[in-house]
């Protein structure tokens, strides 16, 4: 039972932290609009002008919208860069040099070409996190063992057969690292985007509160948005424990 | 007097293969001449770089001869191309992702053979090679000889008249593999296929095979073939034998070794 032991060791830290944040608040008088209380935070949800529904909602899209994308799309050009050779000689350095262009610089470029809303900032969400996923899961897909390959072309096994029981299972533990960073990016993504232009959104909303120094209801946005990243983490490592862990597999 | 001398199943006669990198070219192994009859288990026995690798992917079509010719085959026993080669190498190479049964189906999966009749035979199989208890389990969570037993197994499924193994017991510890070459013996009886075993092991070769080929490195050639004649079955004991040790002094002077 020491998994249970870890569970509780991991909420025990966390609730530390958060005591720990309301005793700094009491032993300190800084003011509230500097360091408000966990209780002054959670107290913002009460506040209907803040319209937290329309914020979280438009952010969660941007966020799960732009990393879907980015899976679909990562894993698809991650096969053809398999499968087309000359493709992965050609285009893979061109990624890598645009993947030097900071992501958050390009994102008024965007904004510029797409106006502002959900869409604009899922595509910048999208183009922070597709790269970690393209480079992992292409790296999964070429490293395998040769004489596994030589092993299925002496039974003339096709490049369909290679594929589907050989190479794709094995690229999984590497599709599903990748996924786990691009999670995080997905996040920081959709949140400049609605810095840069947006109308809704719990980046738009943190400005909006930055303005009227609303200090709580600024660090309540700041929670909803790891909530979310949270949920979607939580979500790629159920994925991970259904394909990998429960069998044993290490990555 | 009715002596029926068949064809071998496989004849190698002045093989060789040479690889072009830029203008120049290298000899990956030459002179290889060999008969094996259908059901013969025959060693290859050399150092690193002597070309034995090279001689099983040319068999099993991976790569073509530069020179001399390779049949396999007879007309009592006709071969198949690309569904008549079972293979094992030194790492048992199994799917992480699937069960031991499901690995040994592999070959099945991708020859599109009937699964039900696979199924049964990949059961009786894993019998065959004692790991029957373990057809559900994953292969990390099976030692190095049980993995090498699973992929013995997988290399039958298909029943394919010509086994090509190389070096499959060269990562295992060393009792680990004597115990190993007693049952693939065992194996190699009950499922009388032919056999060709790549192996460095200059004891290995001669305690398993009727007839053992003796490669050098520099040049990568067959420097001769030595037929062995010790008593059947061989046991372990077999090893202690002055005939034994005669084989073995033979080779490693091929071997330039002494």
């Amino acid at each position: 039972m020491s998994a249970w032991k870890n569970y509780g060791y991991a909420v025990g830290a966390h609730v530390a932290f958060i005591a720990l944040w309301q005793v700094a608040t009491m032993v300190t008088d800084l003011p509230s609009y500097i360091l408000p209380s966990p209780v002054e935070t959670i107290r913002e949800l009460w506040e209907p002008s803040y319209n937290w529904g329309t914020h979280i909602w438009a952010t969660t899209l941007e966020i799960f919208g732009g990393y879907t994308l980015a899976v679909v799309v990562g894993v698809t050009l991650a096969v053809l860069f398999v499968w087309v050779p000359a493709l992965n000689s050609g285009v893979m350095p061109l990624l890598v040099t645009i993947n030097m262009v900071p992501k958050v610089a390009m994102a008024p470029l965007f904004i510029v070409w797409l106006g502002f809303g959900i869409v604009p900032n899922m595509i910048i969400a999208f183009t922070i996190c597709f790269f970690p996923i393209v480079l992992t899961t292409h790296r999964g897909l070429i490293e395998v063992e040769p004489d596994l390959i030589n092993l299925v072309k002496s039974i003339k096994a096709n490049r369909w057969q290679i594929f589907t029981k050989i190479l794709l299972p094995g690229s999984l533990p590497y599709l599903f690292s990748g996924m786990k960073v691009a999670a995080v990016l997905a996040v920081a993504g959709a949140i400049v985007g609605e810095f840069i232009a947006s109308e809704r959104g719990l980046g738009h909303f943190l400005l909006a509160q930055q303005n009227a120094l609303n200090t709580s209801a600024m660090m309540m946005a700041l929670v909803f948005i790891t909530l979310i990243g949270v949920t979607l983490y939580g979500l790629v490592l159920l994925l991970e424990y259904i394909f990998i862990t429960r069998k044993g597999i290490a990555t | 007097m009715s002596e029926t001398t068949t064809t071998p199943f496989v004849r190698l006669d002045g093989v060789r293969k040479t690889y072009t990198v830029g203008k120049d070219e290298f000899l990956a192994v030459s002179d290889v001449t060999l008969n094996v009859r259908e059901g013969e288990l025959v060693s290859i026995v050399g150092p690193s770089g002597c070309g034995k690798s090279t001689i099983l992917s040319i068999l099993a079509e991976l790569h073509d001869a530069s020179g001399g010719t390779v049949e396999i085959g007879n007309p009592e026993s006709p071969f198949t191309p690309g569904r008549d080669i079972g293979m094992v190498f030194q790492k048992a190479l199994l799917l992480k992702w699937r069960t031991i049964q499901d690995n040994v189906l592999l070959p099945a999966e991708i020859l599109g053979l009937p699964m039900r009749e696979a199924r049964e035979r990949a059961h009786d199989l894993l019998q065959m090679v004692g790991i029957g208890d373990f057809a559900k389990a994953y292969p990390q969570h099976l030692s190095g000889g049980m993995q090498q037993r699973a992929s013995i197994a997988r290399a039958l499924i298909h029943d394919p008249k010509l086994i090509l193994m190389d070096e499959p017991f060269g990562a295992l510890d060393a009792l680990t593999r004597e115990r190993m070459n007693l049952e693939l013996l065992r194996i190699w009886k009950e499922s009388r296929k032919t056999i060709l075993f790549v192996t460095h092991g200059i004891q290995e070769a001669v305690f398993l095979g009727s007839q053992v080929a003796v490669m050098t490195a520099s040049p990568a050639r067959m420097a001769d073939h030595i037929d062995i004649e010790l008593p059947e079955p061989r046991t372990l004991d077999v090893k202690t034998t002055e005939k034994f040790g005669e084989y073995t002094r033979r080779i490693y002077h091929l071997l330039g070794m002494q």
